[in-house]
């Protein structure tokens, strides 16, 4: 798929229209993801039950394509547990690299896979997998992630 | 009367695509007179210059220092002396922060600079008064972008002992009054520094007319190749400076313990030296004198003026700095409602435009004026009417890929 019609098709849906997108009461764990070069600026926010995301949001802004994938990865990861979430971040940064092209193992990033052509801009790179970083880092090190509610009890 | 068509044929990458390349402010196109130049250096002259006592490092050493005496004339300086070769603006800049800032600025003093500078014209001055306990002040432009008189009057006072300027801002396009504000400057007896990145490819400068005691510019952006930059300085200021960098040929006798330094400028450029860069900005120079400023800044009005009334006629666009077209030196800095600018290029570059988008190293100004980042399209001499129209054509379709 060509960039307009990535855009067109997929991106400016989640972009314009995003599900997760606002500020979550007593969320479990908050961190800010930052591209520096452009900009981008997100605010993600995990609702974790008994190791399971029960719920995503984020806030902040960025550049279309920055929000939606961050948006459709609240999609995906929203029931998933800790570890899974993880495994899935490393899929969908090994596929925005071209690292992975197996189709079967990309199936399970479900629409995320839609943005496999990123690979091909490696100026938005960045953009694409801010989300996912983000929630890597903050499942993997919830030390260096607000904590907020255990802040709160 | 000359037209870009009679240039563009000089510059290879032009003629490769239908790509239309509007980001001039960050770095030109080289015509094949540049290229050749250098080529003819290394597979004729190509030795260290300023060391061997053969014909071929004498041949080197005297491209070089032609090379050193086509800068001095193009900035009007006084003497050869005072034209240093360094990689870029931002190593000019710095070099006058390390061996300059660093002597002259005392705890209380004051540097003042502009928040339209650079980043390489801020962190230099946000070290040296860190490090010196002074106190960094910033000049601040109206709604068009003009630093005023009262402005530059209440900032510059007798505690300040540096103003480091830019002569042309890479976000607005301005010409600050950089002439008023050095007599304001000296009158209150600060050093007047002048950051010309952005200035020399686009109007004449005259360094004493000025009256900058340091002046400094990048050879990529016009025309010469990367990696060859200028630092000029006055020859008083110069000889009581330490150097910068320390080592090879910029010494004069080295013993175990100690050493004493070249003669200007050799003082200042320790290492072996870029010396076709050197020749290749030598030769930009002389195309540029041949293309002659008259025709740069006329045919820069022409296609700045157009491009701005094209993008009046869009109303979710939002054009940064003077309102008048002759005051953006080629730079249009804009947004666009509810699309990042990010998307702006990436789409545009879809249909072969090329524009900036992104903070254009100038984020204390994207905070000032409150955008995040802008796009920003900048056109040189050998941009044409017709590029201009294909852009604002591409640019009016942007927002319906977007999903408006």
């Amino acid at each position: 798929m060509d960039l307009k019609g990535l855009y067109r098709e997929i991106v400016n849906e989640h972009n314009l229209r995003p599900a997760h997108k606002g500020d979550m009461e007593n969320p479990d764990l908050v961190l800010r993801g930052v591209n520096p070069s452009c900009g981008d600026d997100i605010t993600l926010q995990l609702k974790i039950v008994d190791g399971v995301i029960e719920d995503a949001m984020f806030s902040g802004s960025g550049c279309a394509i920055s929000q939606a994938s961050v948006d459709m990865m609240a999609d995906q990861v929203i029931g998933r547990t800790k570890e899974d979430a993880i495994k899935l971040a490393g899929t969908f940064m090994g596929m925005i690299k071209g690292e992975i092209k197996d189709e079967e193992e990309l199936e399970e990033l479900d629409e995320a896979a839609a943005l496999q052509d990123i690979s091909h801009m490696p100026a938005r790179v960045k953009c694409a997998v801010l989300g996912w970083k983000t929630m890597q880092k903050m499942l993997e090190h919830p030390e260096d992630a607000e904590n907020i509610s255990s802040e709160n009890d | 009367m000359s037209r870009p068509e009679d240039y563009r044929k000089d510059f290879p990458i032009l003629g490769k695509g239908d790509y239309i390349y509007f980001d001039n402010a960050a770095t030109s196109q080289r015509p094949n007179a540049v290229m050749d130049a250098i080529k003819d250096f290394y597979e004729n002259s190509n030795a260290n210059p300023l060391r061997g006592l053969y014909d071929w490092s004498v041949d080197a050493t005297e491209r070089y220092e032609n090379a050193r005496k086509t800068v001095s004339d193009f900035i009007g300086a006084s003497s050869t002396e005072e034209i240093i070769f360094t990689r870029n603006t931002t190593e000019s800049l710095n070099l006058v922060a390390y061996s300059y800032g660093l002597s002259n600025v005392e705890e209380g003093d004051e540097v003042v600079i502009s928040v339209m500078e650079h980043h390489s014209n801020i962190l230099p001055w946000q070290m040296v008064t860190k490090q010196k306990k002074a106190k960094l002040v910033f000049l601040e432009p109206d709604e068009e972008g003009v630093i005023t008189p009262e402005e530059y009057k209440s900032k510059i006072t007798e505690k300040t002992k540096i103003v480091s300027i830019g002569h042309v801002s890479n976000v607005f396009g301005i010409t600050n009054p950089v002439k008023d504000i050095a007599a304001y400057a000296h009158e209150m007896g600060a050093t007047v520094i002048v950051d010309g990145a952005q200035a020399a490819p686009h109007i004449p400068v005259n360094v004493q007319n000025l009256g900058a005691d340091f002046y400094a510019f990048s050879g990529h952006k016009l025309m010469a190749p990367m990696g060859i930059g200028v630092l000029y300085g006055r020859k008083k200021l110069l000889e009581n400076m330490n150097p910068f960098l320390t080592g090879g040929e910029m010494i004069e006798y080295v013993t175990r313990e100690d050493a004493t330094y070249a003669e200007l400028p050799h003082k200042f450029e320790a290492g072996t030296v870029n010396a076709a860069g050197a020749v290749g900005l030598e030769a930009a120079i002389k195309y540029l004198q041949n293309v002659g400023f008259d025709f740069i800044e006329e045919q820069e009005l022409k296609l700045t003026t157009r491009m701005m009334e094209g993008m009046k006629k869009l109303p979710y666009i939002k054009i940064y700095g003077s309102s008048d077209p002759a005051k953006h030196s080629g730079i249009v800095t804009f947004t666009m409602e509810g699309v990042h600018p990010h998307d702006i290029s990436s789409v545009l570059n879809d249909d072969h435009v090329c524009v900036r988008a992104g903070h254009h190293c100038a984020q204390p100004l994207m905070q000032f004026i409150g955008a995040g980042s802008t796009a920003r399209a900048s056109v040189y001499f050998y941009n044409t009417e017709e590029e201009v129209d294909r852009f604002l054509e591409h640019l009016a379709g942007v927002r319906s890929v977007m999903g408006y």
